[in-house]
């Protein structure tokens, strides 16, 4: 060996020798050229294929997804709006009955006032009776010339005597008949503004009713789209379920956060029960593991709770209990959950016993004495404050419930739409890489025809010429036979 | 949904309960404190007391702690000083760290020297007790300048069993021939070492100074 390549056909001319070679492969990938596009071709199909396939039974998947899910909408869309309605119809049944009840009392005290009202009305309308038919007579008498008589004279100022006695009498009737008028429209005020209360009771009551029927129209619209499955309906389902489950998703962490606590104010002191050198794996003590299982009894507590008071319904079993058996139910809940709080109270106070036992070795451990802390009021408020959480916090993880609720439901939806676009992502993906399988081999075809260009090249001017000469033989044939 | 959520949260909870019931390996610590009362080492002696303490202050309930002497001969156990295994209650153990602590402080303060110094009698007797203790982590902590100095008549060229105990040599004061000549130091540290490994212990270490024992001692 010279150390020369073993290709080389001539080691003292590589040159020579690489374009023998070229041409020999080109040769060879000239001869190969039908079945090479084949097999790229059938490469191409052979992935591309299965890939649009399986492109296309996801987006068929994606598609009885987005159905099935909108299904599973819908019809807890229509639940839910179906109970709202019926608990806006027992309000409003209710308000109809608290309120309107008393309709006609409320009538019949209006029909009264009013015609006290009109009474009174008549008796200011009563006039004193007209002035007497003989104050014609008097004007005639007026009339009379008196022709300077004396006599004549002294009647008329008798008779005018008379009349100013009368008329200041009659003034005065007047007067008094005035007053009492008054005095009755007097009396009126306390009527009309008895009146006035009750007619603006009524309004108001009436106006809370309708608006309590303009909500039940909204629901009943809402409970309407989503019977006739509607897109703007689905669409507003989809976002409610997105929201929920964000808002219960947020809750359920801030009572994570509560469990935590939870489990830190009584990991210590459970080891005082459960002793604290026993292990169930490396890292986890089985007092620990007790505090745990007691912050879960006490969250099932509450959750039974929420469930016998029917403000959860997570469990169909317990709904459709009887009323007794829900009741007795609700007050065993109740009961051991005040009973958890109180043994939690008592760990607290117990952990706080412990860490101040804990301290008070190794303060007298220490080699350098450290002062004794002054054990007044205020060093008693951590311990107040840890057995108050204690008592509390179990009661507040009772409240998970309700947000764990929201959660379930609305993951079936959430998870549903995350699904499906998982699905139709997939299914783009592998649409995407069908295709550029299948481009890739027309690419490589080509890219393996500018490869072998020059024997193509050699191949189409034969072709030409061979064209060119049977063009030539057959025009002189058809001059020979012309002749 | 919630029937199978519910049955998914029990199965997980099954599985988690069966893996974890599966581990019953000891996570319990043994701490034997061997304390030279040997000539001039006497006089370190109140030092362990900083030992003694700092191990009553980490160890936890369900632990066990032994303070010996070393003497002319130690393998016995007249020489243990104080033994305790804590109660796994919190509460108790405490009270019995407290107990532990007058122990050993009586001790301390009337420390007797010894004429010699059988460290190896000691680690035989630590052994033994830190082996019945059944604890998952045992270590032996030497309390000496590591000069084994045995009478005619006491034979200790016996194989030891050190198998999975740590053996930490603490305060380990250099000799006045030590300063003339550091090999020596360092050559008796090594043969030690030697034959600490030799007899299967886990690991062999030398701490002078005693700030750094948490090193040793904090669990994993």
């Amino acid at each position: 060996m010279n150390g020369s390549p073993f290709w080389m056909l001539w080691p003292e001319s590589p040159a020579l020798s690489i374009f023998v070679l070229a041409i020999v492969g080109l040769v060879f990938l000239y001869a190969a050229r039908k079945p090479m596009h084949e097999l790229l071709r059938a490469v191409g199909a052979l992935l591309g294929g299965p890939l649009r396939l399986g492109a296309r039974w996801m987006v068929t998947t994606a598609q009885q997804m987005k159905e099935r899910n909108r299904a599973v909408l819908l019809a807890h869309g229509r639940h839910e709006a179906g109970q709202r309605i019926e608990r806006e119809f027992e309000r409003l049944g209710a308000v109809v009955r608290r309120d309107l009840q008393g309709y006609p009392t409320l009538q019949r005290k209006l029909l009264d006032e009013i015609t006290r009202i009109e009474e009174d009305y008549k008796k200011c309308g009563e006039v004193p009776p007209p002035p007497p038919d003989w104050v014609e007579a008097v004007t005639a008498m007026a009339n009379v010339k008196t022709g300077g008589s004396e006599m004549v004279q002294k009647i008329l100022e008798e008779i005018k005597s008379s009349i100013a006695k009368i008329h200041d009498k009659a003034i005065g009737e007047y007067r008094r008949s005035y007053e009492t008028r008054h005095k009755i429209l007097e009396g009126f005020m306390p009527f009309w503004r008895s009146v006035d209360r009750n007619i603006a009771e009524v309004n108001k009551k009436l106006g809370d009713l309708q608006e309590s029927a303009k909500g039940v129209d909204g629901l009943m619209s809402k409970y309407e789209a989503i019977n006739a499955k509607t897109d703007k309906a689905e669409h507003a389902l989809t976002v409610s379920a997105f929201t929920q489950f964000a808002i219960a998703l947020l809750v359920m962490a801030v009572a994570a956060g509560g469990a935590f606590i939870n489990f830190k104010l009584i990991a210590l002191p459970m080891s005082e029960m459960v002793g604290a050198g026993d292990y169930l794996t490396a890292s986890l003590r089985t007092s620990e593991v007790a505090a745990l299982v007691i912050i879960f009894v006490e969250a099932s507590m509450g959750l039974f709770l929420m469930e016998a008071l029917r403000i959860t319904h997570l469990f169909p079993r317990i709904a459709t209990l009887n009323d007794t058996l829900r009741r007795r139910m609700m007050w065993i809940a109740l009961v051991l959950l005040v009973t958890l709080a109180g043994v939690e109270a008592a760990l607290a106070l117990m952990r706080d016993m412990l860490i101040a036992d804990k301290q008070a070795l190794i303060q007298s451990l220490a080699t350098v004495q450290q002062a004794a802390q002054a054990d007044g009021w205020v060093s008693r408020i951590p311990t107040a404050g840890q057995m108050l959480l204690g008592f509390i916090l179990p009661f507040a993880l009772a409240f998970i419930a309700i947000p764990l609720e929201s959660l379930i439901h609305s993951s079936r939806t959430v998870g549903g739409v995350l699904l499906a676009a998982l699905v139709s992502t997939l299914a783009i993906v592998l649409r995407v890489l069908g295709n550029v399988a299948r481009r890739m081999s027309r690419v490589l075809i080509t890219l393996y025809d500018v490869v072998i260009v020059l024997p193509l090249l050699v191949e189409r001017l034969t072709k030409a010429g061979m064209a060119m000469r049977h063009s030539a033989v057959d025009a002189d044939d058809s001059a020979h036979q012309a002749r | 949904m919630t029937k199978r959520l519910f049955l998914l949260c029990l199965a997980l909870l099954g599985a988690g309960f069966s893996a974890g019931c599966g581990d019953s390996r000891s996570h319990a610590q043994a701490v034997y404190v061997l304390i030279d009362t040997s000539g001039t080492y006497a006089q370190e002696a109140a030092k362990a007391q900083v030992i003694i303490n700092y191990l009553l202050g980490t160890l936890q309930p369900g632990d066990s702690l032994a303070v010996a002497r070393v003497e002319s001969r130690s393998f016995t156990e007249k020489d243990i000083v104080a033994k305790a295994t804590f109660d796994a209650r919190p509460s108790q153990a405490n009270a019995q760290k407290r107990a532990f602590r007058e122990a050993t402080d009586r001790f301390l303060k009337n420390v007797k020297q010894s004429r010699y110094t059988d460290i190896t009698g000691g680690l035989l007797q630590g052994a033994e007790f830190l082996n019945e203790t059944g604890a998952g982590t045992k270590t032996i902590v030497v309390f000496s300048d590591m000069q084994e100095e045995l009478d005619k008549i006491t034979i200790r060229q016996v194989p030891m069993n050190l198998k999975r105990i740590r053996v930490v040599a603490v305060n380990v004061v250099k000799l006045s021939t030590d300063n003339i000549d550091p090999r020596r130091y360092f050559g008796r540290l090594e043969a030690w070492q030697k034959r600490v490994v030799a007899a299967g212990a886990s690991e062999w270490r030398v701490i002078n100074d005693l700030e750094r024992l948490d090193a040793i001692f904090s669990r994993t």
